[in-house]
């Protein structure tokens, strides 16, 4: 029993799920649910579809070299079984995807970051540049600190005009 | 020998059938419709034609029937003794003869009456010379009308008759009943012949085919046959021995030698004996069936000399050039039950088959035609010397070796005898994992781990990767402790006052943005009104003075400012600067020695009050043209009925015909709940 990719998002179908197209030139397209066979047979490129594995790859959203790659690879020669390689394997096996998980979310916070830095750039510059519309220029002369001005107590009305108002 | 085809005569059909058939027929192929008024010739002729139509078809079709039936004389003598048998030659004989005296009737009847219309005078009298001769042709078929029926019978049982070639190789089975004559042929041929315990299950003949050295042989099943004079046979022991009579054939009599039958072997053996002159010029075989019952050895003395009498007659119609031991030829054993010696006898009556007839065709003149063809190419040899076959030491040895491997195979124990020993297939299950060659034997039984969160673990397989694990995660310890220092980040950050502000700030915008957007979609149908008309009183000094303290300003001084600069309070301020002693005098009071002074001053002055207060609407004002106040009212209330109607239909005046939608497409189409589509 094997663990297979889809052929169009590149995730792990597993057994029991998805479907196999066999074309006739023997080539074999594993698709991990409907979505995936729907979208091939439309023809559709998944290195244009924005969901999909190999766009994010092609477009550097997601780590493309790395060392921990080298450690999965398919064999197609069969091995002889062996108990104490497969003990080594089990134990190695999570070590280097907790590694490999931490890689690509660093990946991805190192290219989200660039994004994190203009955008608080672009924030302050927006506060100096409209801090009129909420505070006048005289209040900020007196108090140059990029804040909400305190409130000025309120206006109420003078006496004598009530009794006008009442004839 | 004309191989006549039974299965292909036509259907014979009854007397009255036929009469509907012809005359419907004559009523479809000649014309229908005569006048009295045409010509006497025209009438004549159109009664002949149909009297002649009839009279055609009749003799057609009873043509027909005799040509079909067969001629008993020019048949196979096989098939017409089977026929008498079945059917009584004479009987059919005459069936047939009194088919063909109707049909010269039915000519003579046409012929006479169609000189008779020759001389027809009349419409009337021609149509009763027609009736009549129709007649009596039909009263002539009437009459045939049994012989039709017996041959019809005839007919159909005929088509089912088995298709014998008499010039194959056969093999003919014959008999007591219940000796197993049918149970043999099921075995060599693929016949489906009834099999049942009682006497005569088979009643008429049954054909098989068997294959032997890739020739074809006819195998005939016969039925049962009793011992009793000749003349006293029944028609189903006369198939039989018309079957042996005129087949050439080789026999193989069937001898019940347990006597499940019913019958002892002496009285077989009679039978045997009372037809053996039929047996003349055929290579026969008895065959003993049902050994399993009764094995040859244990026979009585009496059944042995039987049988040995029975053998010494077949031992006559032995072939001169048959050379093998010729006991196995003639006397054979076999049993249906068990199978044994069943393709044994087959064997044996093909090949004594072929012995005779190859020996029939050397004796015909024919046959030096055919052997000047034929010649035989031996080696000359060159000298004396003797050269014998030759196998290599090697392949000796080989075959030796592989001679003594299988009595090997056969001493070890079976993977099945021990599934057998450990309680069946559904018990117990082999393991399969018990000859595997793996490093330790320990291993044997491990579940091997194929799968591990969502990753192939075959795919993994390297003898040194937990130390490159371990690698792997130094270097990344590594890295994370030279990656601490980030915190350039925090600098870029805003204090939570700063985020207030810029929040107020985006507010802010957004309110202008949205005021601005309703101002422009509404420019075209609001008028530009001057402030002081706003009826909405958005302009008031409340809101001044909220919006200014927003802005961190302080307002009262605006607001002081503005309320002096007012327009009431102007006029105001003025009268009392004028009247400075402060009695507070009524502006509504009009002065008139100060009118000169303030004229221009009061025509821009209102009371406040009164600015703000108006006449109730129904109140008449002497410019407006009213005679009264319900007059006023109703002019009032058409004018707002006028408008009510446009206004609920969002339109903003009389010329407003703006139709946004011309079809609405929720109003054309769609299938109509109620009505018609041409009436939507």
């Amino acid at each position: 029993m094997r663990l297979e990719k889809c052929w169009f998002c590149s995730s792990t179908i597993y057994p029991g799920h998805g479907i196999q197209f066999v074309r006739n030139d023997a080539k074999i397209f594993r698709f991990c649910r409907s979505k995936c066979h729907k979208n091939f047979k439309m023809k559709r490129n998944p290195r244009k579809v924005k969901w999909t594995k190999a766009y994010r790859r092609l477009h550097g959203k997601d780590m493309t070299q790395d060392s921990t790659f080298e450690f999965e690879r398919k064999r197609n020669r069969p091995q002889r079984y062996d108990r104490i390689n497969t003990e080594k394997v089990l134990q190695a096996i999570p070590k280097i995807s907790k590694v490999k998980a931490t890689r690509e979310k660093d990946h991805i916070t190192k290219r989200l970051s660039v994004g994190r830095v203009n955008r608080k750039r672009e924030d302050r510059r927006e506060l100096e540049q409209s801090i009129s519309l909420v505070k006048a220029p005289s209040v900020l002369k007196e108090d140059a600190t990029l804040t909400l001005p305190k409130q000025k107590v309120t206006v109420s009305y003078a006496q004598t005009e009530n009794t006008r108002m009442e004839e | 020998m004309v191989q006549c085809n039974f299965k292909a005569i036509t259907v014979v059909p009854s007397g009255k059938e036929m009469i509907d058939i012809i005359l419907s027929r004559t009523q479809r192929q000649t014309p229908t419709v005569v006048h009295k008024g045409s010509r006497k010739q025209t009438i004549r002729h159109f009664y002949m034609h149909k009297v002649k139509v009839t009279g055609e078809n009749f003799k057609d079709k009873l043509f027909t029937i005799i040509d079909q039936f067969p001629r008993l004389e020019a048949i196979h003598p096989f098939y017409s003794d089977l026929l008498h048998v079945l059917y009584n030659k004479d009987h059919y004989k005459l069936a047939l003869a009194q088919v063909n005296k109707a049909r010269n009737q039915i000519s003579k009847i046409a012929t006479d009456y169609i000189r008779l219309l020759k001389y027809g005078d009349s419409l009337y009298r021609c149509k009763c010379l027609k009736v009549a001769a129709l007649g009596r042709m039909c009263t002539v078929i009437k009459g045939i009308g049994p012989s039709l029926a017996y041959l019809e019978q005839v007919r159909q049982h005929m088509a089912r008759l088995p298709s014998i070639d008499p010039n194959m190789r056969t093999i003919l089975i014959c008999g007591y009943p219940n000796v197993g004559k049918s149970s043999f042929v099921n075995k060599i041929t693929r016949a489906d012949v009834d099999v049942q315990p009682y006497a005569f299950t088979t009643k008429s003949l049954f054909v098989g085919h068997t294959d032997y050295n890739c020739l074809r042989y006819q195998v005939i099943d016969t039925p049962g046959i009793l011992d009793r004079p000749f003349e006293d046979r029944n028609i189903i022991e006369m198939c039989s021995i018309t079957a042996l009579a005129h087949l050439r054939s080789a026999v193989l009599f069937f001898l019940d030698v347990s006597g499940s039958c019913g019958y002892s072997i002496a009285q077989q053996a009679a039978l045997f004996h009372s037809i053996k002159s039929l047996f003349l010029n055929k290579p026969l075989m008895i065959v003993c069936n049902k050994i399993d019952l009764q094995p040859m050895h244990a026979l009585s003395e009496e059944d042995k000399r039987l049988v040995d009498e029975m053998k010494a007659e077949a031992h006559k119609t032995l072939s001169i050039g048959g050379d093998q031991n010729g006991e196995q030829q003639v006397l054979l054993t076999m049993s249906t039950l068990t199978d044994e010696g069943v393709m044994d006898v087959r064997n044996t009556a093909c090949e004594r088959i072929l012995d005779h007839r190859v020996e029939i065709k050397m004796k015909s003149k024919k046959i030096n035609d055919h052997l000047n063809r034929f010649h035989v190419a031996v080696p000359k040899s060159r000298d004396a010397k003797d050269r014998p076959i030759y196998i290599p030491q090697q392949v000796l040895e080989q075959w030796a070796k592989a001679q003594e491997g299988e009595q090997e195979k056969a001493k070890r124990k079976l993977e099945k005898e021990m599934e057998n020993e450990n309680g069946g297939a559904g018990v117990y299950s082999a393991s399969l994992k018990k000859h595997y060659i793996l490093a330790s034997d320990e291993w044997k039984e491990d579940i091997i781990p194929e799968i591990i969160d969502g990753h192939n673990v075959a795919d993994f397989m390297d003898p040194d990767i937990l130390e490159r694990a371990k690698e792997l995660e130094r270097e990344e310890g590594m890295v994370l402790a030279g990656d601490v220092g980030d915190e350039s980040e925090i600098d870029g950050d805003m204090m939570p006052e700063e985020r207030e502000a810029l929040n107020a700030i985006r507010k802010r915008k957004k309110a202008l943005i949205q005021e601005h957007r309703i101002k422009k979609s509404t420019a075209e149908s609001r008028p530009v009104v001057p402030r002081k008309f706003d009826k909405d009183w958005q302009f008031t000094t409340e809101r001044m003075g909220c919006q200014l303290s927003g802005l961190g300003l302080d307002p009262s001084k605006a607001i002081e400012r503005v309320r002096s600069r007012s327009v009431s309070r102007r006029g105001r301020k003025r009268e009392r600067s004028v009247a400075a002693d402060g009695t507070g005098v009524d502006s509504m009071e009009i002065d008139n020695e100060r009118e000169g002074n303030n004229k221009k001053l009061r025509l821009r002055s209102v009371l406040r009050s009164r600015s703000r207060s108006r006449a109730p609407i129904e109140e008449v004002v002497p410019g407006e043209g009213f005679k009264d106040k319900e007059q006023k009212v109703k002019a009032i209330k058409l004018g707002k009925k006028s408008v009510k109607k446009r206004n609920k239909h969002a339109r903003k005046g009389e010329a407003d015909r703006v139709i946004l939608n011309m079809m609405p497409k929720h109003l054309f189409s769609g299938k109509r709940g109620i009505g018609k589509t041409s009436r939507r």
